[in-house]
């Protein structure tokens, strides 16, 4: 970890040398936890599931360390502090689609596939082009996600090192992939999900020692904390407290938050390397375990977020945190440095450079999955290449996409990250929940409406994206700036609103789901429906743990 | 895995065979008539909340305490439902979902043997 020191530190708050030696310790703790925990990595579903051996609880821990990721401790903390009352919807978008994840999805799922979402999709329709169209929307979905986290990495940098320059950025992204491939590659499932464990034990207790702070400072009064946060605001005033600052300015905006809204209530059950996760517990009853205490801690560290938001945004101000290197996502870490100086400052950078790790390894781990069993042992060899062969095939992926992370992140460097993820959870709630559901509730679902179904899911909601105002064509109306991913505002090819494509991607995709299984003459195959109905409520035939 | 078996393969029968018994059939229709409704309810109740942050403004900024406007109570409302279902799906799959599942998976697993 010297390289950041090669490149100039302009830093006006913080110490970069206690950030790098806190970050450090932990890179070296969990990498000594990962390679504990590969010298039991033997077959594939040691690799792939972790021996399903993880029991509720710690997958519900390890499941929370998966899901809040930069986007939910950084962005969210920001999005609050600046925009009030509307950051808070990310929260709750982000808590109540958990309820979708446990009532239709979790433990079905868990009880008939074996390693990816692919398994479940597969089951009773043509096994190699539905296959390979679900690994497909996988890749994509997790390449949006990834690049979120590796954005949030460059902007944490900025804060955290000093390092202003986008090379010195680059290259502190490219030690955090670089890092990110060890650990997948030497610690499989198992390895990376002791990582999400220790992740989110740290970063549950960093930001509930910095809630509890905050509210001492009010005397445990919210109301106090949200009339400071009222006061330092000049601009907005009263209305950080109100829903619309950011998306009531016109009807435009408004649907916007709607389709945001639909984006991430539906978005969660179908992130795969969230489904990925109920693999790694031996039953369904496990899985439903899981998914209760992981709704418990995210709903709680959401909870948090709302008070370091507002409190971040009465004790630095919305002024400042604008002004600093990362812009909204440093809400959270000069807060930190507000309430305890450099050392709280260095722990809870240190958590967020860990959150961002945790995250993309997992992202990691289920992308190559998929790419391995899927695609090449499915697919391309048909069944029959060795389970060895498949490990190696995902180990060399591992290092393929953790290239492809590096590089992206680096172009995605600065953007809004809670806003990225939205847009990921867009593309998993279109391209991948309709047939999840389709599949296992709606016995005349067929081959074609999973293909038209995932396909068009996912073919519209990154053309509207890519035609939205988020790529080109938004700027700022007072500077003049560009607030795209394209900085130059004379490129403009933007001709959808919205910002979020969820409202018209995802009933789009349901529609064309139902109107490929209706015009299809494929018939039903009712022993394999009945197989997969009769496994996925009674867990007959579920893959069992592996004993060591 | 099952991509191995083939239609007309032994235990592929015994699958269908569960598939309408009446203890399967019950279980799928207890099931089903909890978690449709309770998914029907929760999204409702989001939308219900997003609707009137986004269209009613007014009515979502009256303050209720000191600076708690009926907003923040709302949100924090949909944490409390979140909750709450969590906790009575759990209780209730354990209860009446589980027996019922462990005996046919008991049975079916013991007839493939």
């Amino acid at each position: 970890m010297s390289t950041p020191q090669l490149l100039p530190l302009a830093t006006d708050i913080g110490n970069p040398a206690l950030n790098i030696i806190i970050f450090g310790l932990f890179v070296v703790a969990t990498l000594a936890i990962v390679v504990r925990a590969s010298r039991n990595n033997r077959t594939a579903a040691d690799y792939y599931a972790a021996g399903r051996s993880f029991t509720g609880p710690q997958n519900g821990v390890a499941i929370s360390g998966d899901y809040l990721s930069a986007a939910s401790f950084l962005g969210i903390a920001g999005a609050i502090a600046v925009n009030g009352y509307d950051g808070f919807l990310y929260s709750i978008g982000f808590l109540v689609a958990w309820l979708v994840a446990l009532l239709l999805v979790a433990e079905l799922l868990r009880n008939t596939g074996r390693f990816t979402l692919a398994d479940v999709l597969s089951f009773r329709l043509k096994q190699r082009p539905v296959r390979m169209a679900a690994a497909i929307s996988t890749l994509g979905v997790c390449f949006f996600y990834m690049l979120a986290q590796m954005a949030g990495a460059g902007g944490l940098v900025a804060l955290l090192l000093g390092i202003n320059g986008k090379a010195g950025q680059g290259v502190v992204i490219a030690v955090v992939g670089l890092l990110m491939i060890v650990y997948v590659m030497v610690g499989g499932m198992k390895g990376t999900t002791w990582v999400q464990i220790v992740k989110a034990v740290l970063l549950v207790i960093g930001a509930g020692i910095m809630t509890l702070w905050v509210l001492g400072k009010y005397s445990v009064n919210l109301s106090s904390l949200l009339g400071a946060a009222v006061d330092k605001n000049t601009t907005a005033g009263e209305n950080i407290l109100n829903p619309g600052l950011q998306y009531g300015l016109s009807g435009v905006t408004k649907l916007d938050f709607i389709s945001l809204a639909l984006a991430l209530v539906l978005g969660t059950a179908g992130l795969p390397h969230v489904l990925a996760r109920f693999y790694t517990v031996p039953s369904s009853k496990e899985a439903r375990r899981s998914v209760v205490w992981a709704i418990w801690i995210i709903g709680i560290f959401y909870l948090f977020t709302l008070v370091l938001g507002y409190g971040a945004a009465a004790l630095v101000g919305p002024d400042a945190i604008k002004a600093a290197p990362g812009k909204a996502n440093s809400a959270a870490p000069l807060l930190a440095y507000e309430l305890g100086g450099e050392l709280l400052l260095g722990i809870i950078s240190a958590i967020a450079f860990a959150t961002i790790l945790a995250v993309v390894a997992g992202l990691t781990i289920a992308a190559s999955t998929s790419f391995a069993h899927d695609i090449y042992g499915q697919v391309i060899k048909k069944g029959t290449v060795s389970a060895d062969g498949e490990v190696r095939v995902a180990r060399i992926t591992v290092l393929v996409i953790g290239l492809v992370a590096i590089v992206g992140g680096i172009f995605a460097n600065g953007q809004n990250i809670a806003f990225l993820v939205a847009l990921a959870f867009a593309v998993a709630a279109s391209a991948n929940l309709p047939t999840i559901l389709y599949s296992l509730f709606w016995k005349r679902f067929t081959t074609r409406g999973a293909l038209w179904s995932i396909y068009g899911g996912l073919a519209s909601s990154i053309i509207l994206i890519a035609f939205s105002p988020v790529v080109s064509g938004k700027v700022d109306a007072k500077t003049g700036a560009s607030l795209s991913m394209i900085t130059d505002p004379s490129i403009d090819f933007h001709w959808f609103p919205l910002d979020n494509p969820g409202i018209v991607s995802i009933p789009l995709a349901f529609f064309l789901g139902w109107l490929g299984s209706v015009t299809s003459k494929e018939e039903t195959d009712v022993d394999k429906f009945a197989e997969m109905e009769v496994r996925s409520l009674t867990g007959a035939g579920a893959e069992k743990a592996i004993q060591h | 895995m099952s991509d191995t078996r083939s239609v007309g393969d032994r235990d592929l029968a015994t699958y269908r065979e569960v598939q309408a018994a009446p203890d399967f059939t019950e279980l799928r229709r207890r099931f089903r008539r909890f978690v449709f409704p309770m998914t029907g309810l929760f999204l409702a109740w989001y939308f219900l909340y997003v609707l009137l942050a986004a269209y009613a403004h007014d009515f979502m900024s009256t303050k209720v305490v000191g600076n708690i406007n009926v907003a923040l109570l709302m949100g924090l409302g949909q944490f409390a439902s979140t909750f709450i279902i969590t906790m009575v799906y759990a209780r209730w799959a354990d209860r009446e979902i589980d027996p019922v599942a462990e005996r046919l998976r008991g049975q079916i697993e013991g007839g493939e043997r």
